[in-house]
């Protein structure tokens, strides 16, 4: 191949600063995700073991919806249809007032979509939970909440830790679909660079490092 | 103590308890035997409200435990109860497993709770493994633990659920023994088995049951020297001889 690579856009200006803040959408994006995703997965994936049939219910219907829709369908579905469904004053506010949109409405998609995913991982690791340790907890006078608190989730959530890695990586990934709605992160960022620069390998690489390195990161510290 | 009035229980479309009544009075040791399947277990979990039953009454020590509205955990509490796989927790000390529910159902202090965790554990012989888990202990070991985190909670009645099917046979002895002892004391006990030398130790009466029945109840004498049904006969011919 007779590509002669420029690695120096990357470090112009302003192209420099457009990496750093597509990483820094980025990482926001994800992380900020990543709490809503974790802890309304927690809760979905506890309530589709608990023995009332309503909460169990309604959390199976939650999973099975935010999970078989497309995310980038939800993207869109959250960003274009949603301030239309909305009472009037309030779809008003969400398309003239709302701080951010893009970054709110990615995050929005985002931690539904992923909390479905934290669910299941959190459901099986409690189903995995041999049935006899609920049934001595019963049997020695512990309520449904205390069984949970003491016994299921601290044995469970051992097991859950490695396809949490896993999903919390995917969540990194996954936010790249946020440039469709607009939000400037390291993908969209990288590609507005290609085209300012004809410079794609170099963009392209930039950001194939940066996902890799973070990925990197987060595997080491979990 | 434990009255069982004209208990059924279904699963689904199948039958696993059929009419069955008995009672266990103060200080009695009562053992429950009978071929695989014939409901030993399923009315052991009806005694203590582990398992729903559609028809009659259980009631133990004057609460009864069939009855809408009765507080089953408070129940519970005072119910002993081991499993044939004793069921510690894996991720807690013995310590921990012998404090929970004193700390969390009784509301004992965490003093209180410990001084008898020590107390009960060096009667079950393990006051030196009260920092292992679970996983380091054997078999044995585990169940003398189990009869130990029941025994803290100060039960009106015990109930044993095939405690020693799951042991190897040199460590059965020592998990017998325990419940001698504590036969011995006074306890009430309900002990699903298949050793029969236990129940002609320490049994008052034996319940035979065959396919959900109750189909003897007697005392132990009665039972093992002349058992009225063919099938407890064939049962006991069976168990005794090998
Ligand atoms: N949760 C359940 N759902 C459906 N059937 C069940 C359930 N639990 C038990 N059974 C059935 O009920 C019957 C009685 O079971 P149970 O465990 O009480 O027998 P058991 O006398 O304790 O037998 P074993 O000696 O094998 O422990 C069995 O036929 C069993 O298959
Ligand atoms: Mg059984």
């Amino acid at each position: 191949m007779n590509y002669n690579w420029n690695w120096s856009v990357l470090v112009t200006e302003p192209y420099l600063d457009w990496l750093i803040s597509g990483f820094y959408w980025t990482i926001s994006v994800a992380l900020v995700a990543w709490i809503f995703a974790f802890s309304i997965g927690c809760l979905v994936g506890i309530g589709r073991t608990l023995p009332n049939k309503f909460i169990a219910g309604a959390c199976t219907c939650y999973v099975e919806l935010f999970r078989n829709v497309p995310l980038l369908v939800q993207m869109f579905l959250w960003y274009f249809a949603m301030p239309e469904a909305l009472p009037e004053e309030w779809g008003r506010w969400v398309k003239r007032d709302m701080p951010n949109p893009e970054f709110v409405t990615a995050v929005i998609a985002l931690s539904l979509y992923t909390a479905s995913r934290v669910a299941e991982q959190v459901r099986a690791g409690i189903e995995a939970v041999p049935k006899g340790l609920a049934a001595a907890a019963k049997a020695h006078g512990h309520g449904v909440a205390q069984t949970y608190r003491y016994i299921l989730l601290p044995i469970s959530l051992r097991m859950v830790v490695p396809p949490m890695t896993s999903e919390f990586l995917t969540v990194f990934k996954n936010s790249s679909l946020a440039l469709t709605i607009g939000l400037l992160e390291l993908t969209a960022q990288s590609q507005q660079i290609a085209e300012y620069t004809f410079r794609g390998f170099e963009a392209f690489t930039a950001a194939t490092v940066i996902y890799v390195l973070i990925a990197l990161v987060a595997t080491v510290a979990m | 103590m434990i009255d069982i009035e004209n208990v059924s229980k279904w699963y689904g479309d199948f039958q696993v308890l059929k009419d069955c009544t008995s009672q266990v009075t103060q200080k009695e040791v009562v053992v429950v035997c009978g071929p695989s399947g014939s409901g030993k277990s399923t009315l052991i979990k009806c005694v203590n409200g582990l398992e729903p039953v559609q028809q009659g009454r259980i009631v133990v020590d004057g609460a009864d435990i069939t009855a809408k509205g009765t507080d089953l955990t408070a129940l519970r509490a005072r119910i002993g109860m081991v499993f044939q796989h004793f069921e510690l927790y894996p991720h807690m000390t013995v310590r921990e497993n012998l404090c929970l529910a004193q700390e969390k159902v009784l509301k004992r202090s965490r003093d209180e709770a410990v001084s008898r965790a020590e107390l009960f554990l060096d009667r079950v012989g393990l006051s030196e493994h009260i920092d292992k888990h679970p996983g380091q202990l054997s078999g044995g070991q585990q169940q003398r633990v189990a009869i130990a985190r029941s025994l803290v909670m100060d039960p009106i009645v015990m109930l044993f659920d095939e405690p020693t099917s799951a042991l190897d046979p040199e460590m059965i002895n020592e998990v017998l023994d325990v419940m001698v002892e504590l036969a011995k004391e006074g306890m009430t006990m309900m002990v699903v088995t298949h050793e029969m030398g236990f129940a002609k130790k320490v049994a008052d009466r034996v319940i035979f049951m065959d396919e959900g029945a109750i189909v003897e109840d007697r005392s132990t004498e009665d039972f093992f020297g002349n058992p009225e049904s063919d099938r407890a006969k064939d049962f006991l011919s069976k168990i005794l001889n090998h």
